[in-house]
């Protein structure tokens, strides 16, 4: 047992490619903890405060110090409420589709390289996998809409699965482009691995957004366009239109598995984002790897996780200061005290890991560091695609549901399909 | 007249209304699963994007709408009838309630109308304080309009920016007459409040603040490719279906007809200000947002003539304690922020009106919802919805 537990630590590959089961399930476990608790609080949370900013509210501010705690309160309050099956809904495909939509968004995350070695498992369709278990996520929608029994889920459902089927070629065909760039290499042969794929941009000494500058920024777009449709999220929210449809395809959802519906999206936008972090934007490298590289520069670098634990905990020091000196915010400032203690500690841990781990990737500390480095840079990329997601839905009005296929099929696949075409004619003459 | 019936009662609607029990027929027990056919849904009274109260029952073949049927009255109060069992003076306050965003417009046409059954006339100062009230109303009308329009078609931000910046009228409102919503600012034959001092000061700091923020919601809407493709060619009314529904006011300035009761048949003082009248030329749901963000930006200019000029002299005019006009009736109608506001009082020479009759814009404005909508898909009724600018309480009055 201990000697299966320390075997991983000297491994190069995922637990999953090296066999190692118990490795592979504590994996599994700290990522389905750390998604489920990252998309439940923090996404939830930094949501709702950055929408409310752009929107000239404070957002939620009495749960906690600056609403910390809201969405556990808003968690439990979900759990306790009633669970409502309508009478003439389809009782068990009622119960199963937030089910399906939640295992959908869950199962893309066994692929997901969070570093070299830092994934459940690195398949040889790794990217494939990925797109084929994300799209699952729309039956889902469509089992709850069409399990409702109901004329909004309904619709709701329709438009999902129209506006899916429009998204996934334009996707897929941007995916291609990224993948044949991985190819040039002095074998010739590329790879859908997801790991593979970051490790090509890493040998290639460029991020695939700049390869081949436009058309590397180009089917980066399209993707990241189509990304935002796949997931039903503003502008192209259509399944969940509120001002048209209620509430689309969850309508007749409340309590506990309104939630889990809520769960899948955000997990799936997570998903989605890892997947452009992974193809165009370099996965877990950190910036010119190539470039700035030697012990000092990796030093330099690796105090990045730890720096910007402490800027959070300054952050969150400085509003303990700024609160009101009233007793009324008395439990409110020790909270956030205590909060902006535990980043500061955090940060504190994460530095003293840098350092004792600096130049050095054999022993656990230098083993450990690698593995923050990694894990930070990959969730720093995804964080930008999520606030993006939060800046668009603040930012623009919904797209109608003929204009989105319109820009589906006559706008996005053509555009991705020449990206594509030129990528590949580069691609041959640059070779 | 046969026209304005072909126009006015298309066939569908006529269809759903002979049979109301066809309505119900898709969600009769019997049949455990959805119909392929048509789709009759219901669209309210309890939905967040029908404003209120209005229930619109749509026929839909997919995404499409065959024809809508609104229900309305949800929210029914009977102010008319309330009138006749009032006095002029206590009936004041009841037409706040009606258009409750523009409940200072409410009381002007009231006050107007009983003053002209009255004989009587409001003096030169308690016109400026009205027109500048009156034109503070409409900008903060239109705010709610703008704000819940752009929510309507998915946008937000808007909403937040407009309530933020309309919150300083209000203010203004507020300190004038110590109310921020159903105002009740003007009496019978003039104004009841002296403006606080530093009026004049408030104002002008809010048109100062206000034009820059004007920017800001172009900034966010009026380029936006998205808000662009969703109000272009978008519930259409040409300006021959406006005329023959009676639509009024920005609607059908927006289809190009220049026709605005403040310029075409003066009341109060708007005679002496100089202001424009926008108007548009395809009468889509882009075109009634551009007029209106323009009509924000000329009662901007129209405040800011009167609030230099307001004469010195009383506020009120010589009004008997006793309101009891002679026999006779009256129509007297204003330009509201929603399109022409009429008030039609009968009095038989006692102190409560025989009947009082009041022309809701927003109802009129709302029968045109079937023309715009049909043949359009079900974003496009909500985006019409908003572009109408229903108040239901004033359509149910």
């Amino acid at each position: 047992m201990m000697q299966s537990f320390m075997s991983y630590l000297g491994s190069t590959v995922p637990p999953g490619n090296a066999g190692n089961q118990l490795w592979a399930l504590i994996y599994v476990l700290i990522i389905f903890v750390a998604v489920s608790l990252t998309v439940m609080w923090l996404i939830n949370w930094v949501e709702r405060k950055a929408l409310a900013h752009f929107q000239v509210r404070l957002g939620p501010m009495r749960v906690g110090p600056h609403g910390l705690l809201q969405p556990f309160a808003d968690a439990l309050k979900l759990m306790l409420k009633e669970d409502i099956i309508p009478d003439q809904a389809d009782k068990a495909v009622f119960w199963f589709a937030p089910v399906i939509g939640l295992l959908a968004s869950f199962t893309v995350y066994i692929v997901i390289p969070f570093g070299p070695s830092q994934a459940v498992s690195d398949m040889n369709i790794g990217i494939l996998f990925m797109l084929g278990v994300s799209s699952l996520g729309v039956l889902g929608i469509v089992t709850a809409g069409w399990a409702s029994n109901s004329h909004y889920p309904l619709m709701g459902a329709l438009r999902s699965s129209a506006q899916m089927v429009s998204y996934e070629v334009a996707m897929g065909l941007a995916v291609v482009s990224a993948i044949l760039m991985t190819s040039l290499n002095s074998t010739g042969t590329g790879t859908l691995s997801m790991i593979g794929i970051v490790e090509a941009q890493q040998q290639q000494g460029v991020w695939f957004l700049f390869k081949f500058f436009p058309l590397g920024v180009i089917a980066f777009v399209i993707f990241a366009i189509a990304m935002v449709a796949e997931t039903n999220r503003a502008p192209f929210d259509l399944a969940e239109a509120e001002s048209e449809l209620t509430a689309g395809f969850h309508t007749e959802y409340s309590g506990l598995r309104w939630s889990l519906f809520m769960l899948a999206e955000y997990a799936a936008m997570m998903a989605v984002s890892s997947i452009a972090v992974t193809l165009w934007l370099g996965g877990w490298l950190r910036p010119f790897p190539n470039l700035l590289h030697g012990p000092a520069w990796e030093f330099i670098f690796s105090l990045f996780p730890g720096l910007s634990f402490a800027a959070f905990a300054a952050i969150a020091f400085i509003g303990t200061v700024r609160m009101p000196s009233d007793s009324f915010f008395k439990v409110q400032r020790i909270g956030l005290g205590i909060f902006g203690l535990t980043l500061a500690f955090t940060a504190l841990l994460l530095l003293v890991i840098a350092f004792v781990g600096r130049g050095d990737d054999v022993n656990i500390a230098g083993r450990l560091r690698e593995g923050i480095d990694y894990v930070f840079w990959f969730l720093l990329k995804v964080a930008i695609f999520m606030y993006l997601f939060f800046w668009y839905r603040a930012t623009w009005p919904r797209y109608r549901f003929d204009q989105l296929m319109k820009i589906g099929w006559k706008v996005m696949l053509p555009i991705s399909l020449g990206a594509l075409i030129a990528t590949a004619i580069v691609g041959v003459l640059v070779k | 007249m046969n026209d304005l019936k072909d126009k006015a009662l298309p066939n569908a609607v006529t269809d759903l209304a002979s049979s109301p029990s066809s309505r119900f027929n898709l969600e009769a027990s019997d049949k455990p699963y959805l119909d392929s056919n048509e789709l009759i849904i219901n669209m309210g009274p309890q939905h967040p994007a029908t404003h209120g109260v209005l229930r619109v029952i749509l026929k839909l073949d997919g995404e499409k709408v065959l024809g809508t049927e609104c229900v309305i009255g949800y929210l029914h109060r009977g102010v008319e009838k309330i009138a006749e069992n009032r006095t002029y003076t206590m009936f004041n306050p009841y037409v706040d309630r009606m258009d409750y965003v523009a409940a200072v417009s409410n009381g002007l046409g009231y006050c107007q109308a009983v003053e002209k059954l009255l004989n009587i006339e409001a003096p030169p100062r308690a016109n400026f304080i009205r027109v500048i009230l009156t034109e503070l109303n409409r900008i903060a009308s239109h705010q709610i309009w703008l704000g819940t329009h752009a929510l309507d078609i998915g946008a937000m931000t808007p909403l937040f920016y407009t309530f933020r910046d309309r919150e300083e009228i209000l203010k203004i409102f507020e300190k004038y007459c110590g109310a921020r919503l159903t105002t009740h600012a003007f009496r019978i034959g003039g104004c009841q409040y002296e403006l606080y001092p530093g009026f004049e000061k408030d104002v002008k700091n809010f048109l100062a603040f206000f034009l820059p923020k004007m920017d800001e919601y172009e900034a966010l809407l009026t380029g936006n490719r998205i808000w662009i493709d969703r109000t272009k060619n978008v519930g259409m009314l040409s300006a021959r279906d406006a005329i023959a529904l009676g639509v009024t006011g920005p609607m059908l300035r927006a289809s190009g007809v220049k026709w605005d009761i403040r310029k075409a048949i003066p009341y109060a003082n708007y005679a002496d200000f100089d202001f424009e009248i926008p108007i548009g030329q395809n009468g889509d749901t882009y075109d009634r947002y551009l007029v209106r963000m323009q009509e924000m930006r000329q009662s901007c200019r129209i405040i800011e003539q009167a609030v230099n000029g307001i004469p010195e002299g009383p506020i009120m005019a010589k009004v008997p304690k006793v309101i009891k006009p002679a026999v006779g009736e009256i129509y007297h109608s204003i330009e509201a922020p929603k399109g022409e506001l009429g008030y039609f009082i009968v009095s038989d020479g006692s102190t409560q009106p025989y009947r009082l009759r009041v022309r809701p814009p927003s109802f009129v404005n709302l029968q045109a919802l079937d023309i715009m909508v049909r043949g359009q898909l079900v974003a496009d009724v909500v985006a019409v919805i908003g572009t109408i600018d229903i108040v239901l309480g004033e359509v149910d009055r």
